[in-house]
């Protein structure tokens, strides 16, 4: 006779890690399962070569919730944030852009490059502030349902309305403008140097099938700057000892309120019985029961690999079948013998510790964007890159380093063929070319790589097509659509199934709000105690 | 010493006829070229006489290689004192409140010291160099008060060595992987509070004395070497450091990181009783919650009987670790036993946003017998040059925000 759970999680990436702690923290007795012998999804530290820990994939973060961060004691639990530095910015033509930490020093260059765009600087972060602190407000929220006349989701959709009015009558029309924008076309409002808006731009297109000139990378390029390191509006962070360090304090804080994990559990499938979730089947054949089923994986693989489509009520299937979730972009994982150095970059110890943007000119990123659309990788790729060593001593050996590529674009399917080993080796080398372009020698420090391309991603993390959003943060997919229409608010059209991955609202990046949102509405529905904090933006 | 003192008035006149402004300006510390040429923002303060960097890129960055890799802190304008003969130990353990009796040699102790009515001057710590020889490190200079508590006492030296010791803290995670790359040898097995000596690049007369102390609440240590060896020092620390992020933090991450340990400041948490004009407005170890510093079973010692009274009769105040609501730092916050803030309990004396804990933390003064109820704190800020102010809850928290064990492990764990 096999235990009943009174929840169980699937997949133990840093959302379901959190819903988990939070139910569990509601004294619930909660399993999480995942398919790999290790935890943390998407948000994963691994030792691929002796002595180098890589964040396989997610690799900064800026949107994780202080209030969660605080709430569950995750520094307790190991959990160090460490804010990074600047990132240079690399154009075709030679041209480079340091980001400086003192506004005067950035100030100073920005003059240098345009005296314009200089002074345009302030009003533009201080647009995106503005709309980045409506948004963020909502990032702890459950959508309103506005086809509900239910007393809470009309008080939610009122102080969403509130809010929105609040900005002002100009300021409203902007933001809706704002949604459908494209990321360039919002730029030029701003800017007239082409290196600094292909700079501004890039956060438009990470993680997603969009070009800097596609409408809705607007809302893309907020989603990336609105977040916040100890207050500090747009800063990012590493975590020490890698992503999985945030996936570890999860679990820590899961297990410390009695909630368990069970590794190399793959689930084939969440079983339904009377149209209510009551366990799930795992690839094994072992059957685990629950009350509750929580899947942490995205809407497409939950609906249409991991149910049975006569569970589902009629569209379901379709819909997510249809979810727009697009592989785009690909990861170079790099152990390097020294600290590469720069064309154009001095050898500056605090500009060592940021970033490397190299997004070459509008028109590159567009071309690069162009190759994907036609089923092959960018040859001249957009690479965002960051070295963590240079700041986080714990990850690779002293004076060694490891860098972080992230690279658009690469398309989940190639248009001769499937992904082959070789042709990912070749993806890698495009981007090792693209680097050693900018930092002539950098080949010869390489120790070990690691490329993965979306099928990578998918095979290993799960993630359909390797999108790290689990689905495109457009405005079809976002706020009450998110992951669709109707099921916003973290219950499943199955009943005792809910949501938690970045699926749900408000969607992807190492934010643990999916996962604590889908664990209030499920305490509500259990009629227990809210475990969950609200957030603790002091912005009025 | 005299002489010493007149001979660096000669040549301050001297200079006076080249420079005009030489008198006013401030001393320079052994460490002061490297210092100064890392100190981007020119972000310069000053202790005791001492050019003292406020930071020297970012605050906060600093404060972060603290916790996340290595950094140095100069010390040199603390002040330091050698106390000898054959009756230093009596005398010292007259004067400060704990007992250092049983002190073992090449150990620190941490220890504060009082007025007769129990009120406290300074904190700082003693090193026991030799049976007989201490050195007493602290904050504000303390030569005059030294010299009157070792009145009547035979055979005991005092000297003030503050200028000719040059000390450097360095602390946070990877400090002791840089020792160790620097080949002083067994420098992990040091415990905490544990003095070392070792040959600076092998040489036997040039020795470095480390001590595994600090003001950050992290691993860490401090260095000791003759100011001529300094620049020395320094050059074969961030050489070895570079691969682990060193960098030199000032006083403000210092406060920062401080905070977090739970440690107390002068002209912070504390007024020193010398300093203090008003009647009480200076404080006693007990209302600092310093009562394990003081050892009523040794012999009498300064402040013992208005100490025993208190100890008696309870503190008036209990200095207190407070995890505040909210985000908003509650500097000089006041302190009530409710919502309504109908009546007041209690003030905060340092307060912080602390990032890595992620937690609003702050320290606090509040009258003991309210130490049991609520307490809230009317915190004001301004956002956009709008005052604000808003009330919040406020919880007592019994442990330092910030105690990582790699702090106390011997050896360190590694990073």
């Amino acid at each position: 006779m096999s235990q009943n759970y009174d929840a169980i999680i699937v997949g133990a990436g840093h959302n379901g890690l959190t819903t988990g702690a939070y139910l569990a923290k509601a004294g619930l007795d909660v399993l999480v399962v995942e398919k790999n012998d290790y935890i943390g999804g998407a948000s994963v530290t691994r030792e691929m070569q002796e002595g180098w820990f890589y964040s396989s994939c997610s690799y900064v973060c800026s949107l994780m919730r202080q209030a969660i961060h605080r709430d569950l004691n995750l520094t307790r639990h190991g959990l160090v944030l460490v804010p990074y530095l600047g990132t240079v910015n690399f154009g075709d033509n030679g041209e480079t852009i340091v980001s400086y930490n003192s506004e005067e020093a950035e100030y100073n260059q920005l003059r240098r490059i345009s005296p314009h765009d200089a002074d345009a600087m302030f009003r533009f972060h201080t647009d995106l502030a503005r709309y980045a602190k409506l948004i963020r407000k909502t990032l702890l929220r459950t959508p309103p349902d506005p086809t509900s006349f239910r007393l809470r989701d009309i008080r939610e959709l009122l102080w969403l309305a509130r809010e929105f009015w609040g900005l002002g009558e100009k300021e409203l029309y902007e933001y809706i403008r704002f949604f459908t924008m494209s990321a360039a076309d919002f730029l030029e409002d701003y800017f007239e140097h082409d290196l600094i808006k292909a700079a501004m731009a890039s956060p438009g297109i990470i993680g997603t099938a969009l070009g800097v000139y596609s409408p809705g990378s607007a809302y893309i390029l907020l989603h990336h700057v609105m977040g916040d390191v100890d207050g500090n509006i747009g800063a990012w962070g590493l975590a020490r000892g890698g992503m999985g360090a945030i996936s570890q304090s999860l679990a820590g804080a899961l297990k410390e309120h009695g909630g368990e994990i069970r590794t190399n559990a793959a689930v084939n499938q969440i079983l339904v019985k009377n149209k209510k979730a009551v366990g799930v089947a795992l690839e094994g054949g072992d059957e685990l029961n629950a009350d509750i089923v929580v899947s942490n994986l995205d809407a497409k693989r939950t609906f249409t690999k991991c149910m049975d489509k006569n569970d589902l009520p009629p569209g379901i299937y379709d819909r997510a079948k249809n979810f727009k979730i697009r592989g785009s972009s690909g990861k170079v994982n790099i152990a390097l013998s020294s600290l590469p150095k720069f064309n154009g970059v001095p050898d500056n110890r605090y500009v060592n510790r940021g970033g490397q943007g190299f997004v070459g000119s509008l028109e590159t990123m567009e071309r690069a964007y162009d190759c994907w659309k036609h089923g092959r990788w960018s040859d001249d790729p957009f690479i965002e890159s960051v070295i963590p060593s240079a700041w986080d001593p714990t990850v690779a050996p002293p004076g060694k380093h490891w860098m972080s590529n992230f690279v658009q674009y690469c398309p989940p399917e190639l248009a001769d063929g499937p992904w082959t080993p070789e042709k990912r080796d070749q993806f890698g080398e495009t981007v090792v070319d693209k680097i050693e372009r900018y930092s002539p020698g950098f080949k010869e420090l390489i120790v070990h790589m690691e490329v993965r391309t979306p099928f990578e991603i998918e095979a290993e993390v799960g993630l359909t097509e390797g999108n790290i959003f689990q689905g495109e943060l457009t405005i079809d997919q976002l706020l009450f659509n998110r992951p669709l229409p109707g099921y916003a608010q973290y219950r499943m059209p199955v009943r005792n199934m809910y949501m938690c991955g970045s699926s749900t609202h408000p969607g992807g990046g190492v934010s643990s709000a999916c996962g604590a949102n889908a664990a209030r509405e499920i305490l509500i529905d259990l009629r227990r105690p809210n475990t969950v904090p609200a957030d603790d933006f002091d912005d009025e | 010493m005299t002489n010493k003192l007149d001979h660096k008035a000669m040549s301050d006149a001297t200079d006076l006829t080249t420079d005009p402004f030489a008198g006013e300006r401030l001393k320079e510390s052994h460490f002061h070229p490297r210092q100064a040429a890392l100190n981007l923002r020119n972000a310069w303060s000053s202790w005791n006489g001492y050019k003292f960097a406020d930071y020297y890129y970012d605050a906060e960055y600093e404060y972060f290689c603290v916790r996340n890799g290595c950094a140095t802190y100069d010390i040199c304008p603390m002040q330091k004192y050698i106390i000898s003969g054959k009756n230093a130990e009596t005398m010292l353990n007259r004067m400060v409140t704990r007992d250092i009796s049983n002190m073992k040699e090449n150990r620190v102790t941490y220890l504060c010291w009082c007025t007769d009515e129990g009120r406290m001057i300074d904190d700082g710590t003693i090193f026991k160099l030799g049976p007989e020889k201490f050195m007493l490190t602290c904050g504000s200079p303390s030569l005059a008060w030294l010299r009157k508590s070792a009145f009547g006492f035979k055979d005991v030296a005092i000297l003030d060595v503050s200028d000719e010791v040059a000390a450097l803290s360095f602390q946070g995670p990877s400090s002791c992987e840089v020792l160790k790359k620097m080949e002083f040898e067994g420098i992990e097995n040091l415990k905490p509070f544990d003095i070392g000596h070792f040959r600076f690049r092998g040489n036997a007369n040039n020795m470095l004395m480390v001590s595994r102390t600090g003001f950050t609440g992290d691993l860490g240590y401090e260095l000791w070497i003759e100011p001529n060896l300094a620049l020395d020092l320094w050059d074969a620390l961030y050489e070895v450091g570079s691969d682990y992020g060193i960098q030199p933090y000032g006083e403000t991450a210092t406060d920062m990181a401080r905070l977090e340990a739970g440690f107390i400041m002068p002209g912070m948490e504390f007024n020193e009783a010398l300093k203090t004009i008003h009647f009480q407005h200076d404080q006693t170890p007990f209302e600092l919650n310093l009562g394990w510093l003081v050892d009523f079973r040794k012999p009498h010692f300064n402040g013992r009987t208005a100490l025993l009274q208190e100890q008696n009769e309870g503190s008036e105040y209990t200095l207190v670790r407070l995890d505040i609501q909210g985000n908003k730092p509650a500097e000089e916050s006041h302190l009530y036993s409710s919502k309504s803030c109908k009546y007041e309990i209690g003030y905060v004396t340092s307060a912080m946003w602390s990032p890595v804990v992620k937690a609003n933390i702050a320290l606090a003064m509040v009258q003991t017998e309210y130490l049991q109820g609520e307490i809230w704190a009317e915190i004001y800020y301004n956002r956009e040059l709008r005052p604000n102010s808003k009330i919040a809850k406020c919880t007592i928290k019994s442990k330092p925000f910030w105690a990582p064990p790699r702090a106390r492990a011997t050896p360190p764990l590694t990073f």
